[in-house]
């Protein structure tokens, strides 16, 4: 009965705007009016009433018409008979309690300031995350944008026991969603089940812990329209875009887990507003007819082995599970545990044991598919933590199958292995590093299994180029080393074929749209000689991806006549931009920043900015909170250039991208760089000093400024005077 | 059974019935007994249009004619039955539209009154819709304030009636294939006043003498009144008088109160009763009332000036057309205020019966033995409380013959287009998705509406109810206006709790999802335009077609009595929609304009008439029509749900 959802959901939108309104009293008498509050690291205020609402709360005293507002929507509580329309006033209510929940968490973050850890990870004494700033809502957004995340799932309260609640963490993991974690019920919570049954938990395994509290699920809200802001390009107070947007694009679903309470049905409600349906355990009443979500809006009464599959299915979301023949669970969700000292059973590669990785082509007669061995000890030979040498010959055949392709499929090995439960795995080529867990090994987990998933997850995924694929373990010393030696010098004419490619020499460009699921009207074109500004796509994954699936997000762009040479504009290009991008664009330059530069959707690596005063560029990598001499912080940049518009003075970029030829040739390229943050140099030392020798200027790294040296223009231009940065010598880049 | 249980189906009415038989008081369901309807008139067989006639041209009766009768049923001038039957029935829609239009005109007469300041106590209340109206029109908004907003709209709205040429505004609202269809078929009205005169014209002697060509004109007058006069008093009463908002009310006879002044209000404007509603409140007023003995003054609507001031204020409701006279017959009524259209000259001698006083107030409506206040917008506060104070001072006459019935139905009302946009999604998310998706999906199988008259010919109410429930069974919800909205709350249709009752099982999960009844209340009879605009709402958020006609939606008029309710039917049809009426046809005279109206309308318009008395088969006609266009959309049969991938969402825009 919608009815009585709706009754229950206005009366918890009393209790917690009621709750609300006393802290903001307490805090108002306490701080003052001047008091500045917000969630820690961000460029969207309190998001949810920024981005429905339009209102910037900055100080305290900005509560007030939140407040005001919250009361405003608040609808009389429902008459028992012969009520009026309910479900749109508890829609409303729902809404409120968001705001409210904002409010009280804005304080919190100020009278305890050490309540959350605002970290990626929880720390030894405090599992609660708090809000996600604006670093990991970029980094994690990505997933949501290229599929690997298709959504969230917003868990309330307890599972009865700790191991259901670790079967329907992993079954969300397995679905390759988030799951955000908030509320009590019965005294235990979610997110302390799992750590209680020793499952790692925080952003990099998909286990956020956002707070113990009903009114964290407001971080959940907040995740999704930020969302809607930074990748769909909606601006503050346009309210109907950013929910349609999450209705259309964002699969998330709440899952009360125990008992309803009334503020439990409030915050239902408020996630029905986002087309977010509820999923619950307990026998509460339905609502199954469509329309606000896409299909029903509260499902009850469902059991916990199937609870998960249920959700996906209401929320109306496909998931592409992996189906891989190994004992441990298997998908992204699994990708960002780590393993510790203690906890691995077998440890190959690093600095211990030579390790190395290698596709190469075969002859289809040649090999035989799926099959695998392993060439000397297999795990269970060896005692616990033990150290292996270990070589993974990977031999692939098939009519499609080019040499160009081996360094995608060997890229793979990474992702897939790291997909397994319990498997760890970092580097690839001659420097990998694998850890494999006891917990995996004690579930049957063998080295003969990375090639079984290997060899499932290839064919699942580029099938279209290959038809064989042959996995090789090989375990003794003196055979590893023999691979490391071969395959030394096949990385080596690799690398030299890619380098000497070129955007004059090459005719055929590709187009990414990977992320217009959620940047709409966003075209990246990528060339030999401009990787994705993501990072995550160059020219030849853009080909690869286009021979897996021609009618994909990667399409062949025939670069066509050339308009300007300098600038990087063609003809061929510049249709195509048209037609991507929906009519939004007609044209970009892929060699400056200045003039017309390429449009950059919200999940670049870097933003790259014109710093006027040194005659120069500056660029910020994501991971770098702090503020930069533009004046703006890398969240506040990103949010400006976002949204699949160009503007000049800023692009978005990767950061392999910035020791390219043609990164901003037509303004001097890399001599125009000034300053970087020092962990970005740090990353990109050894290609930039290669760069900087090739331009004829090897100290250049040394010439770029970064945060030690300062955060404002003024304060490094006397650093690259002093230095004799080149910048400075060259013509107005303002022209 | 009593002979008066056979009169109604309400059994409120049917007591006061009795009880006029016993005060020796006659009503018009005594009149319906004792004179027939004339056969010719009632099939359109009559034409009185010239001193020659009235030239009466009857079908046989009970059999086929022979080509010889055919040729010589004729009128004095040579007029056939077809010719006559179609200028009876389109001077039905000249009326009709003459009336809703002419309503409509007083109220853009007082709008632009209230814009310039002159009429004191009014004042703009739904600034949005102000805006809305004003961005249809092509009004400069800028930073004018909102009174030069409201002059240029009362200009524009006067000139709607009188213009020549350039087309009726709100024509802009409709679907664009909707307008195109209008401009090939040559209906689209040309000014609202125009399209009435040619009427009266055109069937003057001697002029058009080509049924379909006549019937073509009915379509435009008619246009010109729903999408014209009728559109514009429903949206300047908004913006005036606020947009109604969902309500809950009471109605049937048993709201009149034994302790406290009756002032009923009878009619069809919300002018002057909006002033009276404040009127009414004022402490001077309650004073004098006490002073009489009463302890308060009791306001009550009647007919579709009721479903004004429910609508906007919950001020309950007496009753519909046929109790008007039975209000009266309880003794208890101190005065009856009314205005125009559907004022039975009879209440002043059922007055007389009692203490009642019958205060009449337009200008152009009055009756011999009414006291006669009329309502002046530039001094309507005065009106109000001469016409309050003249039923308090009323009070204490009052006879001992008094009979309240007890009943009284709760009800929720004010369901305009856009609060239905509101409720389906909230603030943040209006939307007509939700109704789209399930009618897509098949809870609602479609949408009805079902308005119009009482007809003493027929029991009261028993049409309109029977086929309302009918409908909702069948899982259709029923939009309504008018006196078949009153019937229908009087049955208690109109409470949330009566979808679980009555309705079929999706129908009744989407309400109780929503909170709303199956039986929407829309308001009065000119707001039928509200129901013209929901159907557009509906055809806008997609999935339905392209066009009203493509709709899974019909229309009735079950009880229909006035030249308004052919007016009604007749924009209906020709806006795209399937409309059935009941009691009896005014063409059934010519076989060849009756065929035209029912079959040939529906290749032309994609709408069309037909006539089914009994309201079960009739409401069959309707789903039968809605599943034919379920079909047509290909939404007849259940569909798989739909899973999204990543490469699924990149393809939305």
């Amino acid at each position: 009965m919608s009815k009585i959802i709706a009754s229950a959901a206005i009366r918890g939108a009393y209790k917690i705007i009621d709750q609300a309104e006393k802290k903001w009293q307490e805090a108002m008498d306490r701080w003052g009016a001047n008091e500045p509050v917000g969630f820690p690291n961000t460029a969207y205020y309190l998001p949810v009433i920024y981005g429905i609402l339009g209102v910037k709360v900055e100080k305290l005293g900005d509560m007030e018409s939140v407040l005001k507002r919250c009361k405003s929507l608040l609808p009389p509580p429902v008459r028992e008979n012969c009520p009026l329309p309910y479900l749109a006033p508890a829609l409303d209510a729902g809404m409120a309690t968001f705001f409210a929940e904002e409010l009280l968490e804005a304080i919190r973050y100020l009278e305890q300031p050490d309540f959350y850890t605002k970290q990626e990870d929880p720390t030894d004494t405090n599992i609660w995350l708090g809000a996600a700033d604006d670093v990991i809502l970029r980094k994690r957004g990505i997933e949501f944008v290229d599929g690997t995340a298709p959504g969230f799932a917003a868990i309330l309260g307890a599972a009865p026991t700790n191991e259901i609640a670790v079967k329907i963490a992993q079954d969300i993991q397995k679905s390759n969603l988030y799951t955000f974690m908030c509320a009590e019920h019965n005294g235990e919570r979610f997110a302390e089940q799992l750590v209680e049954a020793g499952v790692q938990i925080g952003w990099p395994t998909r286990l956020v812990s956002f707070g113990p509290d009903v009114t964290a699920a407001v971080f959940a809200a907040g995740f999704a329209i930020r969302v809607g802001f930074t990748f769909g390009g909606i601006g503050p107070g346009e309210y109907r875009k950013h929910l349609i947007y999450n209705k259309d694009r964002c699969f998330a679903f709440a899952m009360p887990l125990g008992y309803v309470t009334d503020e439990w049905y409030a915050n239902a409600l408020g996630c029905v507003n986002f087309g977010f349906p509820t999923i619950a355990d307990t026998p509460i009443p339905e609502i199954l007819p469509t329309g606000v979500c896409t299909y029903e809006h509260v499902i009850s009464n469902v059991p916990h082995d199937k609870i998960v599959s249920r959700a996906v299915e209401v929320r109306g979301l496909k998931v592409a599970a992996a189906e891989v023949p190994v004992p441990v669970a298997f998908g992204p969700a699994f990708e960002g545990e780590r393993v510790r000292k203690g906890e691995w059973y077998l440890e190959c590669g690093g600095n211990y044991t030579p390790m190395v990785e290698w596709v190469t082509t075969k002859r289809m007669d040649e090999l035989e598919d799926g099959k695998v061995e392993v060439i000397g000890p297999e795990i269970t030979d060896v005692p616990e933590e033990s150290r292996l040498p270990l070589a993974i010959a990977v031999e692939v055949a098939g009519r499609e199958m080019e040499e160009d392709y081996e360094p995608i499929l060997e890229r793979q090995i990474h992702h897939s292995i790291n997909y397994a439960q319990g498997i760890w795995h970092i580097g690839q080529r001659d420097i990998a590093w694998l850890r494999i867990t006891k917990a995996a090994f004690n579930k049957g987990f063998r080295l003969h299994h990375i090639g079984a998933l290997y060899h499932a997850k290839m064919h699942q995924d580029f099938g279209r180029i290959f038809d064989k694929i042959q996995v090789t373990l090989y375990t003794e010393e003196d055979k590893v080393k023999e691979i490391v030696e071969k395959a030394r010098a096949v990385y080596g004419s690799r690398d030299a074929r890619i380098e000497g490619m070129t955007d004059e020499t090459t005719d055929t460009y590709y187009s990414c749209t990977l992320c217009q699921s959620f940047a709409p009207n966003h075209v990246c074109v990528i060339t030999p000689e401009k990787t994705g500004l993501c990072g995550s796509y160059n020219w030849m994954d853009c080909k690869a991806a286009y021979e897996i699936n021609p009618t994909g997000p990667n399409q062949p762009v025939e670069k066509g006549e050339i308009i300007d040479a300098k600038l990087g504009q063609w003809k061929g290009v510049n249709e195509f931009i048209y037609k991507a991008s929906r009519g939004n664009l007609d044209y970009y330059n892929m060699y400056s920043i200045v003039h017309d530069p390429w449009t950059t959707c919200g999940c670049c690596e870097c933003v790259a900015a014109v710093l006027p005063l040194c005659n120069g560029v500056m660029t910020v990598n994501r991971e770098y909170a702090g503020e930069t001499p533009c004046g703006m912080k890398f969240t506040t940049l990103a949010g400006t250039v976002g949204g699949g518009i160009s503007t000049p003075g800023f692009i978005g970029h990767g950061k392999y991208n910035i020791c390219q030829r043609k990164f901003m040739s037509a303004d001097g390229g890399i001599k125009r760089m000034v300053w970087m943050p020092k962990m970005l140099k740090e990353e990109i030392a050894d290609r930039l000093k290669a760069r900087a020798e090739e331009v004829g200027v090897p100290d250049l790294p040394d010439m770029i400024a970064d945060e030690t040296v300062g955060t404002t223009e003024e304060e490094i231009l006397p650093f690259l005077q002093e230095k004799g940065h080149p910048a400075l010598e060259m013509e107005s880049l303002l022209g | 059974m009593a002979e008066a249980e056979t009169k109604s189906i309400d059994s409120a009415s049917v007591k006061m019935i009795e009880k006029a038989v016993r005060d020796g008081v006659n009503t018009a369901f005594d009149r319906a007994e004792t004179m027939k309807p004339c056969p010719i008139g009632m099939v359109g067989s009559c034409c009185k249009h010239c001193g020659m006639g009235p030239c009466r041209v009857p079908l046989p009766k009970g059999r086929e004619e022979t080509p010889e009768e055919k040729q010589k049923r004729r009128g004095l001038c040579g007029a056939t039955a077809e010719t006559i039957a179609a200028r009876n029935f389109i001077r039905m829609v000249a009326g009709g539209a003459a009336a809703h239009s002419d309503h409509g005109r007083g109220v853009a007469e007082l709008f632009l009154a209230v814009a310039k300041g002159e009429a004191p106590g009014y004042e703009i209340k739904d600034e949005q819709k102000l805006l809305q109206v004003a961005l249809d029109w092509g009004v400069e908004i800028g930073d004018r304030s909102n009174q030069e907003i409201a002059i240029d709209i009362g200009e524009i709205a006067l000139s709607e009636f009188g213009k020549q040429e350039g087309g009726v505004l709100f024509l802009r609202r409709a679907p664009l294939k909707r307008q195109e269809l209008w401009q090939r078929e040559g209906v689209a009205p040309r000014g609202i006043d125009r399209e009435i005169v040619e009427i009266m014209h055109r069937t003057h002697i001697g002029v058009d003498q080509d049924y379909r060509n006549l019937l073509k004109q009915g379509v435009r007058a008619a246009i010109a009144d729903g999408w014209g006069g009728s559109m514009i008093a429903t949206e300047l009463q908004d913006i005036l008088f606020g947009t109604p908002a969902p309500v809950l009310g009471r109605i049937n006879l048993g709201v009149l109160k034994r302790d406290e002044v009756n002032l009923i209000i009878h009619g069809h404007e919300p002018l002057l009763s909006e002033m009276i509603v404040v009127a009414a409140q004022e402490p001077q007023m309650l004073e004098l009332a006490k002073s009489k003995g009463a302890n308060g003054i009791n306001l009550a609507g009647m007919c579709c000036t009721a479903n004004e001031i429910l609508m906007r204020h919950g001020v309950p409701l007496a009753g519909n057309f046929l109790q008007q006279e039975l209000a009266l017959v309880t003794g208890a009524v101190d005065v009856m205020v009314v205005d125009i259209q559907c004022i039975m000259q009879s209440l002043t001698t059922v007055a007389e019966c009692y203490h009642t006083k019958i205060i009449t107030t337009a200008a152009k409506a009055k009756i011999p033995g009414a006291i006669h206040i009329e309502f002046d917008e530039h001094n309507a506060m005065e009106s109000a409380r001469a016409i309050v104070k003249t039923a308090i001072e009323n009070f204490p006459n009052r006879g001992k013959n008094i009979d309240i019935p007890e009943e009284q139905t709760d009800l929720v009302a004010g369901f305009s287009h856009e609060t239905i946009n509101y409720l389906l999604g909230g603030i943040f998310r209006a939307s007509y998705r939700p109704l789209n998706d399930n009618i897509i999906n098949g809870r609602i199988r479609g949408v009805a509406g079902v308005v119009g008259c009482n007809n003493a010919r027929v029991k009261h109410n028993e049409n309109h109810v029977a086929m309302v429930k009918e409908l909702i069974k069948n899982d259709v919800v029923v939009l309504q206006t008018g006196c078949s909205a009153i019937a229908c709350a009087e049955a208690g249709l109109m409470t949330p709790e009566a979808a679980a009752k009555y309705a079929g099982e999706g129908l009744a999960s989407v309400c109780e999802a929503v909170g709303i009844p199956p039986v929407l209340h829309l308001g009065s009879c000119v707001d039928n335009s509200r129901i013209l605009m929901a159907a557009t709402a509906m055809v806008k958020d997609g999935g339905l077609g392209d066009d009203i006609s493509e709709l899974p939606v019909a229309g009735a008029g079950p009880e229909w009595m006035s030249e308004k309710a052919i007016s009604i039917g007749q924009y209906f049809v020709g806006s795209g929609v399937f409309t059935v009426f009941g009691v009896n046809w005014p063409t059934l005279g010519s076989n060849e304009v009756t065929e035209f109206l029912f079959k040939d309308f529906e290749a032309i318009y994609g709408g069309m008439w037909a006539f089914e008395p009994d309201p079960i088969k009739a409401a069959h006609l309707m789903i039968d029509h809605i599943d034919k266009k379920r079909k047509a959309l290909g939404i007849d049969k259940a569909r798989e749900r739909v899973l999204y991938d990543m490469a699924m969402r990149r393809e939305l825009t």
